[in-house]
């Protein structure tokens, strides 16, 4: 058999068209946050990419991360941004443009940014091969131990933190006659 | 098994789109989510190096950041969008470019 | 040999390269999903017929009698009329989200069905995580009824978007709380090793009734409550209240879309009183399950439609309640019991309690939740008595008002 021009690439595994499916959603999403003028779309990309997120989390294996940021962002942010642009939906049917006056230079950043990232992925030695892991659920539990024994004390910083802007938000946005 | 570059490909992209958002948009809510497509984006790269770290299953130094990243990105909306909300109550408008009082 | 296996077996033997074993997996999960969802929508049908059924029945009335045996295929004719109805769109809506809000509506509700333990080795995929992946997919919910209510382009759908972002908000956080006792206890997220720990042996016979409801009854009543908030169920089927809002987020929605959602909330309703099983009612635990293993999903779907039955007969029986009443009763009892309850149970847990005398924490614990069923009860009674008088003034000749006894505005 002569041997072909081009090589065929390996056919991908479940996990990389998983994730390239994923992937794609999540760039869709990430798209529709950036381009669409509606700002409602806005949001609805925003939740679309939460979810992506948390599918490559779960594609990553990082279950509980992938969990929490369905229930944080999709749960919680997405409908908190849904319930702010519905109490501002003034703003939403100006005849302006929905970017500012340094939009071009703005995309020009953000492209040069890309190129760099893009260029230093390509030429860094990064590791090609991932440990597996067996028994997720000890993952789970190691997580756990560590928010109370090395992270104890950004953890509780964390709940100080929560409550703050907790009251903090109920302050601000309170109707002061 | 995803390349490690893949992951850190679409974060890039996400980051990117965000920058754009938080650097180009008018209105502040769309910079706010400009900002948290960036946190996310941060998120996926902490979670690509945990997988592919040397010891994944002791070592979750990397989930342990996601997770706070997550629980600040929610504090931050949480006073973000309230800020927001108070200010349109009192300008009326969400416009960042008139936003300008405190210019001299 | 498992079901993936022996797909891959068959692959093999016609031939497929090896590097695409990994499809026979995909297949084998898509065809257990498939099946799984099908069934969950043909119960969706058995369902809307136990609840007319048991309603009509509390109302005096017959209910369905005149399509197939006992009218059972009513609910089929309902969705065929439903199917060749009109799908209006309302002329400003927002076409993207209105056409997307029914659908995710309806597929975190079908994804439960994922992690639901119906007999021992029956479970779609036993996740790491598997109470919280409940917890997260119930949050998606919300956003499909805020979807609803903002893109129909309706004052009343758009009001009732926000009602359903408020109830459902606030009672997740004592749902949730209260999914964690029971965690907590074993130690595990799993839902089958929690449908495990709730076996009671006596000897080498196991009884099956160690059901964590005997020893969280607090824990129990809290989730019933919030689930029921949860699943939009009387007595908090304000989302809905005919009288006040028309017909909630879903107004404008017509033929199927309006089905899919009137679907989503009966199986939501149905799953979540899988999960109190799962969790608090011993899953498909019970007497000689071990042996008999076709006892185990018998047990399994006996108690999930005793538990809808029940909630059916609550929306029977109870007045709906008032926003400001709903608000208050999550935020000032349930939420506070339920984190006192979580706390006691902690410190209980891991006090050095002397050998032999581990049992006493259990104990304490079980007096904990009494008290809060103690709590809850006394509220609710409070409550009900006050608006029985409140109603009876509402209804008296003017004279007689003064005459009766002063009612305290406490209570609410």
């Amino acid at each position: 058999m002569p041997e072909l021009p081009i090589p065929i690439p390996p056919l991908p595994t479940l996990h990389e068209s998983v994730f390239m499916a994923i992937a794609l959603l999540t760039v869709v999403g990430a798209f529709l946050v950036v381009a669409a003028r509606n700002l409602f779309h806005n949001a609805l990309g925003l939740a679309l990419t939460f979810f992506g997120v948390a599918g490559v989390y779960f594609v990553a294996e990082a279950e509980f991360v992938g969990v929490a940021q369905v229930l944080v962002y999709v749960g919680a942010i997405s409908t908190l941004i849904t319930f702010a642009i519905m109490l501002t939906r003034g703003m939403m049917y100006g005849a302006t443009s929905p970017l500012n006056r340094q939009a071009g230079t703005a995309a020009i950043i953000a492209a040069t940014v890309f190129v760099v990232m893009a260029g230093l992925l390509g030429s860094l030695p990064w590791p090609v091969a991932e440990e597996p892991i067996v028994d997720g659920q000890i993952v789970i539990a190691n997580l756990g131990v560590g928010f109370v024994t090395e992270f104890v004390v950004a953890f509780l910083l964390l709940a100080v933190l929560l409550l703050v802007a907790l009251a903090g938000a109920i302050v601000l946005a309170q109707d002061r006659k | 098994m995803v390349p490690l570059t893949w992951y850190l490909t679409l974060a890039a992209f996400m980051f990117c789109s965000g920058l754009y958002a938080a650097l180009g948009r008018r209105n502040a809510i769309a910079v706010l989510m400009g900002i948290e497509l960036m946190l996310n984006a941060a998120n996926i790269n902490l979670i690509a190096f945990w997988r592919y770290g040397v010891t994944p299953v002791e070592n979750v130094d990397g989930q342990v950041f996601a997770i706070f990243v997550i629980a600040v990105a929610a504090a931050e909306v949480a006073v973000g969008l309230a800020l927001i909300i108070s200010v349109y109550r009192n300008r009326k408008t969400l416009n960042l470019d008139e936003l300008d009082i405190l210019k001299g | 040999m498992t079901w993936s296996e022996a797909l891959t077996q068959l692959q093999l033997a016609l031939g497929a390269p090896e590097e695409l074993a990994w499809l026979a997996e995909a297949i084998a999960y898509f065809i257990g999903a498939f099946v799984l969802v099908n069934l969950s929508l043909v119960l969706a049908l058995i369902l809307i017929w136990i609840t007319r059924k048991v309603v009509s029945r509390i109302q005096d009335r017959i209910g369905p009698n005149r399509v197939g045996p006992f009218g059972l295929f009513q609910t089929v004719a309902d969705a065929l009329k439903l199917l060749s109805k009109e799908d209006i769109t309302p002329a400003n809506a927002d076409k993207i989200a209105y056409a997307l809000a029914p659908i995710f509506s309806v597929f975190p509700v079908l994804m439960t069905v994922a992690v639901i333990t119906f007999a021992p080795n029956f479970v779609g995929v036993d996740l790491n995580i598997g109470v919280l992946y409940l917890v997260a997919l119930g949050s998606i919910g919300i956003m499909a009824a805020l979807m609803a209510g903002w893109s129909s382009n309706n004052k009343y759908a758009l009001l009732a978007g926000f009602r359903v972002v408020a109830q459902l908000l606030s009672y997740e956080i004592p749902m949730v709380l209260a999914m964690l006792a029971p965690v907590l206890l074993v130690g595990t997220m799993r839902t089958q090793e929690l449908a495990n720990a709730q076996s009671l042996y006596i000897g080498p016979v196991n009884l099956g009734l160690g059901w964590f409801v005997f020893l969280l009854p607090g824990a129990f009543l809290i989730y019933f409550i919030a689930a029921l908030a949860e699943s939009e169920q009387t007595p908090f089927d304000l989302l809905e209240a005919e009288s006040e809002l028309i017909a909630g987020f879903h107004i404008e929605y017509s033929g199927m879309r309006f089905a899919m959602f009137f679907l989503a909330q009966f199986l939501n309703t149905f799953f979540l009183g899988a999960i109190a099983v799962m969790l608090f009612l011993g899953s498909w635990q019970g007497p000689f399950a071990d042996q008999i293993p076709l006892l185990g999903p018998i047990y399994f779907l006996a108690k999930v439609f005793f538990m809808y039955v029940v909630v059916q007969w609550i929306r029977g029986t109870f007045p709906r309640v008032r926003i400001d009443q709903m608000m208050s009763f999550a935020w000032k009892v349930l939420v506070p019991l339920v984190l006192f309850l979580i706390l006691a149970q902690m410190i209980l847990m891991k006090l050095p309690w002397p050998a032999n005398f581990g049992w006493v924490g259990y104990l304490l614990i079980l007096a904990a939740n009494l008290g809060a069923v103690a709590v809850v009860l006394r509220v609710l009674g409070k409550h009900i008595r006050t608006e029985e008088v409140r109603t009876k003034r509402a209804f008296e000749p003017k004279s007689l008002i003064g005459v009766m006894a002063p009612v305290s505005p406490a209570g609410d």
